[in-house]
């Protein structure tokens, strides 16, 4: 099911939580949803589950205006932020009132709550209460009950946080197959999440978007300079680091470790300079142990839109 | 596919019953009654009549405070642990939502007010119990506790503190239980008689006297689903 968003607004008080944004999210996408804290991803997520309503703009689930709330509302998964959870509740029938709730077969609940178990690795603490639950479980429990109904658009607020780096990859390698058939909308904090499961990114800043695009498109935009790391051996350091400050096309060298000589080369354009390297190493008679690659991160992309 | 109204009365229920609460008021609810009903002060055995006027006096009042203790939950406690998120985003309408609460305290009560027919039992060995009197003083109670539950639920949607939400149902309450009664004697004219139709009291006795009027009926009705419209739209009003 498509998701075009059209120039929704929404205002507390004096704030402008969400300023007039727009973007569509195709069927089998997964977005990811960036931005500092309080840009405005919450809020957005909110109205796109319609717990709140916008002040301006529309939201189009798959195209169709005219079905009522309730129907669009049993098409969405959703794991809102901090994840609330009715703690007295044993797993199991917390699950299968999320079921019940999102108008899942009656005769269908069991098998549907086994599955989720299974899918989000709940099995060993399927029959204890929520309130007993860590962390990273009770986020598990979050995911299952968005999952359980089977929708069609999935909107993830924050789902990774309080995993462990194990339980991380797992809760993404979920999120990449959900997304191979859902819509998929998750905000976060962390960027390598993005970069490991979206397809496309929209970078929020006061309640604006401030960049669409795939991580390669992004990183294109964004002023793009190739960093290498090299560690060579046969010379001082002193020689070695004059003679890559003079080659063409380098901006800056940086040494980041003398005695190992191993240094930081920011070239000037888009040219790679692992060439030139190489053939200055080659000339000299120098041994180049390490030469990594760094392209610009994410991070850097991240802080030049949103920092002002 | 089975109604949210009921799934969601049915996991309040079990929630009452998997925490003492159930426990605890049934218990309590039943110690008071009994102790004034049977053993203290003018108790049957002194009136010396086969009813159970003494047990529904004593019954309105132990449910005038132990039903907002039930109620102050119910919305207060969804809206400060943010559930109440989960289950609007879900297929469930605000109103569903205020009637599936209503329906699990209202049936709390009933189960409650049920164990206490053994009281009916015993009375009706000893003489001969007035089943109509007995019938409507029953239908008094739960009408009022009907009342009461929407008080409370539109007390705990007005916070998301308990505590207030328990104090305000009382507040609130207060004025249908008592104080229009106590106004209603001190005025006259049209005054007292407005104090004397807002009195649930009034309207409470007058129904256990065993006439059925539809006015007391349109009152209770009235004062829950007020109590009730007034939740819900609190709840959907969307910040």
């Amino acid at each position: 099911m498509d998701l075009i968003v059209s120039s929704l607004s929404k205002r507390y008080e004096s704030q402008k939580a969400v300023d007039d944004i727009s973007f569509s999210v195709k069927s089998g996408e997964i977005v990811g949803f960036l931005g500092p804290n309080g840009a405005g991803k919450t809020t957005t997520m909110k109205m796109l589950t319609q717990y709140i309503a916008p002040d301006s703009g529309q939201i189009q689930y798959g195209g169709s205006t005219s079905s009522s709330s309730l129907d669009i509302r049993r098409a969405i998964g959703y794991l809102p932020e901090h994840n609330p959870l009715y703690e007295d509740m044993p797993v199991m029938d917390y699950l299968g009132f999320c079921a019940a709730l999102q108008g899942v077969n009656p005769s269908e609940i069991p098998s549907k709550v086994r599955e989720m178990v299974v899918k989000c690795g709940l099995d060993v603490e399927k029959h204890k209460k929520i309130t007993e639950l860590s962390k990273g479980f009770r986020q598990r429990v979050g995911l299952a009950q968005a999952i359980i109904h089977n929708p069609k658009i999935l909107i993830l607020d924050e789902p990774t946080t309080g995993l462990d780096p194990n339980q991380i990859v797992e809760i993404r390698e979920l999120i990449k197959n959900l997304g191979k058939e859902k819509t998929v909308i998750l905000s976060t904090h962390i960027l390598p999440e993005v970069e490991a499961t979206c397809d496309r990114i929209l970078i929020i800043n006061k309640g604006k978007i401030v960049a669409d695009g795939t991580v390669a498109n992004l990183r294109k935009q964004s002023e793009s300079r190739q960093i290498l790391r090299v560690r060579i051996d046969g010379a001082e350091t002193e020689r070695i680091y004059q003679s890559l400050q003079s080659m063409p096309d380098v901006r800056m060298v940086d040494i980041l470790q003398q005695a190992e000589n191993k240094f930081e080369i920011q070239s000037n354009s888009e040219l790679p300079l692992n060439r030139e390297v190489f053939k200055l190493c080659v000339s000299n008679h120098w041994e180049l142990l390490e030469m990594i690659p760094f392209e610009t991160k994410l991070e850097d992309i991240f802080r030049d839109l949103t920092v002002n | 596919m089975t109604s949210p109204i009921k799934i969601i009365t049915f996991r309040e229920l079990g929630s009452f019953f998997d925490s003492l609460t159930a426990y605890i008021l049934i218990i309590a609810f039943l110690g008071f009654s009994g102790f004034f009903t049977w053993i203290y002060g003018g108790d049957i055995f002194i009136r010396k009549e086969a009813d159970l006027q003494v047990f529904f006096s004593i019954a309105k009042w132990t449910l005038f405070f132990f039903i907002p203790a039930l109620t102050m939950k119910m919305i207060a406690e969804e809206k400060k642990t943010g559930t109440i998120e989960l289950l609007l985003t879900k297929a469930v309408s605000p109103r569903q939502l205020v009637l599936g609460k209503f329906f699990a305290c209202l049936l709390l009560v009933l189960i409650t007010l049920g164990f206490t027919l053994v009281y009916y039992v015993s009375v009706s060995k000893l003489g001969n119990i007035d089943h109509g009197a007995t019938v409507s003083g029953y239908l008094g109670l739960i009408l009022m506790s009907a009342a009461y539950i929407s008080i409370g639920l539109f007390a705990s949607s007005l916070t998301n503190n308990q505590i207030v939400a328990f104090l305000l149902a009382l507040f609130i309450g207060i004025f249908f239980h008592f104080i229009f009664d106590v106004l209603s004697n001190s005025s006259r004219g049209i005054l007292g008689t407005l104090f004397l139709n807002l009195s649930v009291n009034e309207h409470v006795e007058s129904i256990s006297r065993g006439v059925i009027d539809t006015k007391d009926l349109i009152y209770f009705i009235s004062l829950t689903l007020l109590g009730l419209f007034a939740a819900e739209w609190l709840i959907s009003r969307k910040k």
